[in-house]
């Protein structure tokens, strides 16, 4: 239980293009617009004219450069539950012969693969890259609520309040890394707070 | 019916205890002075009489008492058994295999009746009665898995084979050592194992992996797993860890004896044949520390095991904090004598 | 000794369905149930005979289930009357009679359908349709979504091509009559399926090569992409084996496995599904004077390497001698 280095957690291989494709739709938050951005495909007229984006700014500059690229489709999202909905709706209607890309943070990643899951995409045929912070979505074992934006360990579960030891182990279906209370045993046995995930 | 069944208790009051018979058929799990991680797999064909392994699905003395307390769990926590919407074939390939098993092996005590898809199910030690339609799970109270597993002792997860990989897509997990089906459910092979310590270096996995792809239906094979709780509890998962973790810290030189309990997992692997899916029961057995030393070899042995554990698989299996003094405890079992090899009692 | 678990058939009745296919209605002997199995299995039929010269003969083949897999009173397999035939099709065809006794394995599968797939089209060549039947079945049976573009040379070819339009209507079932001038437009096919759609190919080689290279350049990902092929294993140059612990030395014939000439001298062998993906039939090897050619699809990387094991019911040896832990 109190063994955090374990090797579950996810790979993220990069955005290879699969220059099959018959329609592109990259998924990007934040930093991840960089992953797109340093692609040499971007210019060729052939590549932009099927690729689409949509993009989640999260407080980074990218979103002119994005939008500047020319690509069949732009759309920048407020939040990021606002650009799942959007990709849901995408989703829902595309075909096979699409290629999902996602670029950004672990927990935007993660949810991005929830909604393509969902669509029908197996999780092996989307391209994946982490860019920006290392900070995890966490779900909490006990009370089963999801704490975003965690960068420490332990880290207090924002459902139930319980202190968390962040593990490594990975749910892919969750879209999460686990929480496990931390000081069970001994509740006064706390160990010091670390940045581990900045 | 040929088992004298126990009420006894797995919380709150822990009145279970071992008959002298439980303890002597008690799959006691090493085979020699040490311990380490292999594919240790078997066929699992029948064992002698009387032993664990003498039928596929083993039903002991425990057999009331355990479903009283998987009942309880399930009020209390319902995603403990959970289904992937594609597994429903699978459920049905399990309700049948475990009804035939304990029907063909229990017969006092367990009838099935099939006429075509119509089928009648008795289990007298749970006074059920029940009339279904095979493949029709408005005809049961409960889908599948979770009626035939609320009858049935250990976890038990089905595993669908797809993409050269196993997926634990459905589950019953109420007496598991500390992991959680809701968490791992829908993750592969690797990933589900992902937090054991040190076997991914052994190659352990990729090996175990490659068998079990090719596992035919009809030849199911077993293996051996163990670890240690504290007061004979079933339910120690991870869901309710910050209710049985503090019992760790409870352990004295006085009450190793009655509380520290050693914990095997008999798990076997079964090819389900309609839906290619692969299940794996997790029966436990559960024996005290004073339960197992009256079996003078096990107590030499198991004082060796312990003692000599490595230190990070004694930390997954969360023996540290009461290790030393279960060994201290244990050390007056050991004479030092030689031990023979295998596990039957001498 | 192979260690399967084995089913003693009778051959209830046998019908030409096309030119060089003939059905095999299988039943139990014993009067048990066989067992279950989920679409796309197949079993290793053994054969025994005598050869011309009155010599026992014993040929195994694996042939796809086509019976229903929700009833277990009967299997029923369909067999190709090959051209070059290693003896098995042409026994099966010229010498079993209603009445005779066969040995089935257990089903096994290797070409399932993936049970989170949203959509599954099959495409069938010419006896590559039979795995599809019992697949069919098996979706039809809890309403999933499917669709079979069956290609044959012929009418009187196509096995089942009726019967498979009868019972699942025209819409699902598209016919591709080679003889009356009809093909499939792949790229029309391929181009608006929903997400989550599978593709399933079964025929000759070429056939699966095209469609799968057909699906990867319209953007589909290898994931959702499915093929099996019937092979037999590959001939080449005969070659000397010698058995280390049997204490027996013999040649491999050009059209002969391994595993076949073993079984050839009486020996038994471990396998299961005869053709190099499951792993059953891995043998140690004691000494290679020559190269090990491993047509195998289950030993990695290093095991090729290390020339120490051999998967014998497909590969084969150049050299001197090869000397097996058997």
């Amino acid at each position: 239980m109190l063994v955090s280095g374990i090797k579950s957690r996810p790979e993220y291989h990069g955005l290879t293009i699969d220059p099959y494709a018959k329609r592109r739709l990259f998924v990007l938050g934040g930093e991840g617009a960089l992953a797109l951005l340093e692609k040499p495909e971007l210019k060729d007229a052939h590549f932009r004219a099927k690729a689409e984006i949509l993009y989640v700014p999260q407080g980074s500059d990218h979103a002119a450069t994005l939008r500047a690229v020319g690509t069949a489709g732009y759309w920048e999202a407020p939040t990021i539950p606002t650009l799942l909905v959007r990709l849901q709706v995408i989703l829902s209607t595309a075909h096979m012969g699409l290629r999902l890309y996602a670029a950004g943070t672990e927990g935007f990643i993660g949810q991005v693969m929830q909604v393509g899951a969902d669509a029908g995409i197996n999780f092996n045929s989307i391209r994946t890259e982490h860019r920006g912070s290392l900070a995890r979505r966490v779900s909490c074992v006990h009370c089963k609520g999801i704490t975003e934006n965690v960068t420490t360990s332990p880290a207090v579960c924002s459902h139930c309040g319980l202190t968390l030891l962040v593990r490594d182990h990975y749910s892919r279906r969750i879209g999460a890394f686990q929480g496990v209370c931390i000081n069970a045993e001994v509740p006064a046995e706390i160990p010091p707070v670390e940045e581990l995930f900045k | 019916m040929s088992i004298a069944f126990k009420k006894e208790t797995f919380r709150d009051d822990f009145t279970f205890r071992n008959s002298p018979a439980a303890i002597r058929r008690f799959p006691f799990p090493f085979a020699e002075d040490s311990y380490m991680y292999s594919v240790n797999i078997e066929p699992h064909v029948p064992g002698k009489t009387g032993s664990v392994f003498e039928h596929p699905i083993d039903v002991d003395e425990h057999y009331v008492s355990e479903m009283e307390d998987r009942a309880k769990v399930l009020a209390e926590d319902p995603l403990r058994c959970q289904a992937l919407p594609h597994m429903m074939t699978a459920q049905w390939d399990l309700l049948e295999l475990l009804m035939e098993c304990k029907s063909k092996s229990y017969p006092d005590i367990f009838t099935l009746t099939r006429n075509g898809d119509k089928w009648h199910w008795v289990n007298k030690a749970l006074g059920i009665d029940d009339k279904f339609t095979f493949g029709d799970t408005s005809t049961l109270p409960y889908e599948p898995m979770e009626y035939i597993t609320r009858q049935s002792q250990g976890d038990f997860a089905i595993l669908d084979q797809r993409d050269n990989n196993l997926w634990m897509d459905a589950g019953m997990v109420t007496t598991q050592a500390d992991w959680s089906l809701d968490f791992d459910i829908g993750m592969n092979f690797f990933e589900w194992h992902g937090p054991v310590p040190l076997a991914h270096q052994m190659g352990v996995f990729e090996r175990a992996l490659k068998f079990m792809l090719n596992l035919q239906h009809g030849q199911p094979v077993r293996r051996f797993n163990w670890t240690m709780t504290i007061n004979p509890r079933l339910d120690t998962s991870p869901e309710n860890y910050h209710k049985w973790g503090p019992d760790r810290t409870t352990v004295t030189p006085e009450n190793v004896g009655g509380k520290v309990h050693l914990r095997v997992e008999l798990q076997s692997f079964f090819r389900l044949p309609r839906s290619n899916a692969i299940v794996f029961p997790i029966r436990c057995y559960l024996i005290s520390m004073q339960e197992l030393v009256t079996i003078p070899k096990w107590g030499r042995r198991f004082h060796r095991v312990l003692k000599n554990l490595h230190p990070e698989l004694a930390d997954y299996k969360g023996l540290t904090r009461y290790r030393p003094t279960v060994v201290e405890w244990l050390s007056q079992y050991d004479d030092g004598a030689p031990t023979s090899p295998g596990w039957d009692p001498e | 000794m192979s260690k399967n678990v084995e089913h003693p058939v009778e051959v209830a009745a046998i019908t030409p369905v096309a030119d060089t296919v003939k059905r095999f209605h299988l039943v139990s002997v014993d009067g048990k149930p066989l067992p279950y199995f989920s679409g796309g299995s197949h079993v290793v039929v053994t054969m025994r005979g005598t050869d011309a010269a009155g010599a026992p003969v014993v040929y195994r083949n694996p042939y796809s289930l086509m019976s229903s897999p929700n009833d277990p009173g009967h299997y029923e397999i369909s067999v190709l009357r090959v051209l070059d035939s290693r003896g098995g099709s042409h026994f099966m065809h010229d010498r079993v009679k209603v009445g005779d006794r066969l040995i089935l394995s257990n089903p096994v599968n290797l070409f399932p359908v993936n049970g989170t797939g949203r959509k599954h089209i099959f495409v069938a060549g010419g006896i590559g349709i039979t795995p599809f039947m019992a697949m069919m079945d098996g979706l039809a049976s809890v309403g999933g979504n499917f669709e079979l573009h069956y290609g044959f040379r012929s009418r009187s070819h196509g096995a089942y091509w009726r019967e498979l339009q009868e019972r699942y209507g025209a819409n699902r079932v598209n016919l591709y009559c080679e003889g009356e001038g009809q093909m499939i437009d792949v790229d029309h096919l391929l181009e608006h399926q929903p997400l989550g759609t599978n593709l399933y190919i079964c025929g000759p080689a070429a056939m699966i090569a095209f469609f799968t290279d057909k699906a990867r350049l319209a953007g589909w990902p290898e994931e959702n992409i499915h093929s099996e092929q019937f092979l037999a294993p590959p001939s080449g140059k005969p070659f000397l084996v010698r058995l280390q612990k049997s204490k027996i030395e013999f040649m491999v014939g050009e059209h002969q496995s391994i595993l076949e000439a073993i079984e050839a001298h009486n020996i038994d062998a471990n396998f299961l599904c005869r053709g190099g993906a499951c792993g059953q039939c891995e043998t140690s090897v004691c000494s290679a004077d020559g190269e090990i050619q491993h047509n195998d699809h289950y030993l990695t990387d290093d095991d090729r390497q290390s020339g120490k094991k051999i998967m014998i019911c497909v590969s084969r040896f150049k050299g001197g001698e090869l000397v097996l832990d058997l």
